[in-house]
């Protein structure tokens, strides 16, 4: 594991650090930067990253955790499913999301219906060819990093010719998500760090809009403190007097501008692009991704993707994933939602914002929250 | 409201567990010697000092790189002992046998509990065999109570907490959880991980007999290291403060949790103790732990201070902190 020390090396951290104060100093503005991966969220917070930024820079969470942008009527519909007799296969954090009523896992613990935690859909796909003739339901979320591997499934399903399988689509994808962001006049980003993940799989090319036509820079960039803190560099130089927006790759290693042209044709093959309700968002056209006409024996019906997501109204889940607040603003938080007992999506998923935050403290020890102290919410 | 049930999260060791044990057991069963549920309740016997445990094994597999749920039985129970400062010496083994159970099997994990009830200077001196139908347990679950002496003149870990003491684990974290974790996936890593899975008797002895003052001393089991130093802290006015880098994790370790997105800080040990002790007795005591077999890797990973009551903070190789929490829910299912 040579590779990941290398990324953590210290020496390189704090020289990165230090251009990116002399940086933000040219800038000479706040600039607030967006990640929109979970798996980034997680290690900005774990390495304590923000502590070595400048006040001045300031980084937020958007819609990047599949989990906590699936809304309440996908939970209900599955468990509708399940309540009917269908086996549900489904990844651990979606198994705690609370739906309108009770989450997956609750309904389970009622002995509404049986639900089993799978680490794939392979897992799912095994389920199913050990249940005879019992209809397994996979739960099928996440972005374009996770579709590729259910229509994988899917084309080994019809070949296997498995008749109990079927697959409830909730799943998503990024740059869509990101336009409607952009368009929201609230949201007020200076960079976007880009999902390293999803852009191995769809190359950086989808994004180009962002400068394009926002006039946005953006970077795509790896998940260690090294790869995080070169994307924050590259954002606050592309911010500075004089730059031109423009769209980097500092995650070259991973990242090819077309991307990774099997997995694309594998989804082109089974998937179509269809509307989709991300939950604290709303409705996004064609943001969605289900089975395509050639897999309808596969399929089971998505909930209406005009139907609003019932958010419980004190849960600020939705102004959290589009950067409009920092977890610890919302009044729950720390008191009332932790992730024992989690009250929105975002602090269910180990992937979600509100779970960071709360998990590694980072309200604690970052500085310019004394109204959080003040407050005395948080730690 | 519906019925609130039991889910899986409630058995991880984490603050679930911890919850359900107050907002149930501890309703029912008030005796003072339970009390802030040490590993081992110190009784006594008309008169004589003794301490007495308890402990059940579901792991999944039951065969792991390193050991196996017969050998996890009997130590897992003589460290409970051990960690309060008792000689371990008398061990009970009762088996809930799902129907259909190899007998080779059964054999192979008897036969690994007396090797283990051995080396461990312990007997095992009564026990019961109960089957159950198929599909009513998984494979064998085994439950090993234990009874354990104090010698008369040995120091116990009751010292209190002072800032400044420094914290101390006997060797490399996560080698049980990983270990587990890989022969149930299939991991197939060029770097066999193997469990720790050893009786630290002679390790918390050294620690106890070594420093001037011990103020905690617990196995690192279920939950990790993290969950259990948050025992250390909990309500205390210190908090203790971690250094990253000197937390010691085998590159097999580190490598299976980058790949499944796991925390080494919360995996299971089963032959690593945590102990907070004075600074000064540390260098000695560093030394006398290093020569028992099972703490050749003994190092000192932080300190107690005044600045995070309650808390446990760790220091990143940037200067960076984060907190660490106990373990919400389940990290992994069944893995002692
Ligand atoms: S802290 Fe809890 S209630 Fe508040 S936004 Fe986050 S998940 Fe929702």
């Amino acid at each position: 594991m040579r590779f990941i020390d290398d990324f953590r090396n210290a020496e390189h951290v704090k020289a990165l650090a230090g251009s990116i104060e002399r940086r933000a100093a040219q800038a000479g503005r706040p600039l607030r930067f967006m990640e929109v991966c979970g798996g980034h969220t997680m290690a900005i917070h774990r390495f304590g990253l923000p502590q070595l930024l400048p006040e001045s820079v300031e980084l937020l969470s958007g819609p990047g955790c599949p989990v906590c942008v699936t809304p309440t009527t996908y939970i209900d519909r599955a468990i509708e499913l399940g309540r009917d007799g269908a086996l549900l296969t489904t990844f651990g954090d979606l198994y705690r999301v609370p739906g309108s009523e009770r989450s997956v896992e609750g309904a389970s613990a009622a002995g509404l219906l049986e639900a089993l935690v799978v680490y794939s859909p392979r897992d799912a796909l095994r389920a199913a060819q050990d249940s005879h003739d019992r209809e397994v339901v996979f739960l099928a979320i996440g972005f374009e990093t996770t579709a590729p591997t259910v229509a994988a499934t899917l084309l080994e399903a019809k070949r296997l010719g498995l008749r109990n399988f079927r697959v409830l689509s909730g799943h998503k994808t990024m740059p869509r998500a990101l336009r409607a962001l952009l368009e929201a006049p609230e949201v007020a980003i200076d960079g976007f760090i880009l999902p390293g993940h999803v852009c191995t799989i769809t190359g950086a090319r989808p994004f180009t809009f962002i400068p394009d036509e926002f006039g946005v820079p953006c970077c795509v960039t790896g998940f260690e403190p090294a790869d995080i803190l070169a994307s924050i560099e590259k954002l606050t130089e592309l911010c500075g007097p004089g730059r031109r927006p423009a769209l980097e790759n500092a995650y070259r290693r991973a990242v090819r501008p077309d991307g990774n042209e099997k997995a694309l044709a594998l989804l082109e093959r089974v998937m179509v692009p269809v509307d989709a309700q991300w939950r604290g968002i709303g409705h996004i056209p064609g943001s969605g991704l289900d089975l395509g006409p050639q897999w309808l024996e596969f399929r089971v019906e998505p909930p209406d993707p005009e139907r609003p997501s019932a958010e419980y109204s004190a849960c600020r889940c939705g102004d959290v994933l589009r950067g409009l607040i920092k977890p610890a603003e919302c009044s729950l938080f720390g008191e009332v939602c932790t992730p024992d007992s989690p009250v929105g999506p975002c602090m269910v998923s180990s992937e979600g914002s509100c779970a960071a935050h709360f998990k590694y403290g980072s309200q604690t020890f970052t500085a310019g929250l004394a109204e959080i102290a003040e407050n005395g919410k948080g730690y | 409201m519906t019925e609130k049930t039991i889910k899986l999260g409630h058995g991880s060791g984490g603050s679930l567990t911890r919850a359900l044990i107050e907002e149930t057991l501890l309703r029912y069963f008030d005796s003072p010697l339970l009390a802030g549920l040490p590993d081992s309740a110190k009784v006594q016997l008309q008169g004589v000092p003794a301490a007495f445990t308890t402990d059940t094994y579901v792991v999944d597999p039951l065969f792991f790189p390193g050991g196996d749920i017969g050998k996890l039985a009997v130590y897992g129970t003589v460290n409970d002992l051990a960690v309060v400062g008792a000689i371990p010496r008398f061990i009970s083994c009762a088996l809930i046998i799902e129907e259909g159970l190899p007998q080779s099997d059964l054999r192979t994990i008897l036969s690994s509990m007396r090797q283990a009830a051995d080396h461990a200077g312990t007997e095992v001196v009564t026990g019961d065999t109960k089957v159950v139908p198929r599909g009513k347990a998984d494979s064998i679950f085994i439950n090993t109570a234990g009874i354990g002496a104090f010698r008369p003149e040995s120091a116990l870990p009751d010292a209190e907490m002072k800032a400044g003491d420094v914290v101390l684990v006997s060797g490399p974290i996560g080698d049980h959880g990983a270990a587990v974790l890989s022969a149930r996936e299939g991991l197939n890593l060029d770097s066999a991980i193997l469990s720790d899975c050893a009786p630290v008797t002679e390790v918390a002895q050294a620690i106890l007999a070594g420093a001037r003052r011990t103020s905690f001393l617990r196995d690192v089991t279920r939950g990790g290291l993290v969950t259990i130093l948050n025992e250390a802290v909990g309500g205390a006015p210190l908090g203790l403060l971690l250094r990253e880098q000197d937390i010691p994790v085998r590159p097999g370790v580190r490598s299976i949790c980058e790949l499944l997105g796991l925390d080494p800080f919360y995996l299971a040990c089963e032959g690593r103790v945590a102990a907070v002790i004075d600074a000064e007795s540390a260098p000695i005591v560093v030394e006398a732990v290093r020569r028992t077999p099972a703490g050749q890797d003994a190092t000192i990973i932080g300190e107690a201070t005044a600045e995070y009551a309650g808390e446990i903070v760790i220091e990143t190789a940037f200067g960076t902190h984060r907190l660490v929490q106990m373990l919400s829910g389940e990290q992994l299912p069944r893995i002692c």
